[in-house]
């Protein structure tokens, strides 16, 4: 099997992740930092008018409903997929591999796969805070109406740029370029020193 | 100033850049017509009131929109993509 010859993969957050409650925990911790490190992040995207084409795909190989519309998204424990741009997706899966099943199904007439498990790095928020903190960070509207479950968003935070997927009522999983994510953890860390965090 | 991106909704401007005139006709590649190329290059309406652009969100979906924007109240009357073809249901 290829699966043994492929590298271990080092967090890009290293000296910067200290699992434990930190900041002020006294009277609870109201967030939860964690990576997730998904062993599979894929971009995919459709030419103009491939869209439907794509996302019935997409539902093919990762067994995803991936709803129509901007910013539509699902997500399933191991898997998720959300729009973060007309026609382009974010196929998320715990295991690796993913790329292979989708590479002889996206035909070059239909679109495009790239394989960015490598470039990304995945951060969960999770907590009654949650929203708090991302309201910090991003200029956009957390509220549960106004970010549905399964959604996804395309936002930045200082010129990093971020997508964000809710995953639970109080919980954004969060995709930063893998050379900025250390920085993105730091910032992410003070910003809920207030309200209580746990690393996990 | 918010712009409403046809995909991603109202967002700051900080999201967006500013990418020129959308009035602009870019005369076709091989064309030796040098006032159209010199009108392309140089020639601005530059009004005070409503300005046809194009931005596109740099900060966020990346798509290059079309949007009519007051100079004077920096207003902003539309949005649309700049290119057609992409029929995903806005979120506006
Ligand atoms: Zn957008």
């Amino acid at each position: 099997m290829a699966e043994q010859y492929l590298p271990e993969r080092q967090s890009p957050l290293g000296p910067e992740y200290h699992p434990g409650s930190h900041g002020n925990f006294e009277h609870g911790v109201d967030v939860i930092l964690s990576e997730m490190r998904p062993g599979t992040i894929l971009q995919l995207a459709a030419w103009p008018g491939e869209e439907r084409q794509l996302i019935e795909i997409i539902g093919k190989v990762t067994g995803l409903a991936l709803p129509d519309g901007a910013g539509g998204g699902v997500s399933s424990g191991a898997r998720a997929a959300f729009g973060f741009a007309p026609g382009k997706f974010t196929v998320v899966d715990e295991a690796e591999g993913l790329a292979a099943a989708f590479a002889g199904a996206i035909t070059p007439a239909i679109g495009t796969l790239t394989d960015l498990s490598h470039g990304r790095t995945a951060i969960r928020i999770a907590g009654p805070r949650a929203e708090w903190v991302m309201a910090k960070f991003f200029a956009i509207d957390f509220a549960l109406p106004a970010f549905p479950l399964g959604a996804g968003r395309s936002t930045n935070h200082h010129d990093v740029f971020a997508q964000i997927q809710r995953t639970g009522a109080d919980q954004f999983d969060i995709y930063v370029f893998r050379s900025f994510a250390r920085s993105f953890w730091k910032a992410l860390c003070h910003a809920s020193e207030e309200v209580g965090y746990e690393v996990q | 100033m918010l712009i409403t991106c046809p995909y991603c909704g109202p967002r700051d401007v900080i999201e967006f850049t500013y990418q020129g005139d959308g009035n602009r006709q870019r005369p076709q590649p091989a064309s030796q017509n040098l006032d159209a190329w010199n009108a392309y290059v140089y020639d601005r309406l530059n009004p005070a009131g409503d300005h046809n652009e194009i931005w596109q969100h740099s900060g966020g979906c990346r798509a290059h929109l079309r949007v009519v924007r007051n100079t004077v109240t920096h207003e902003i009357l539309s949005t649309e993509f700049a290119r057609g073809g992409h029929k995903t249901e806005s979120r506006s």
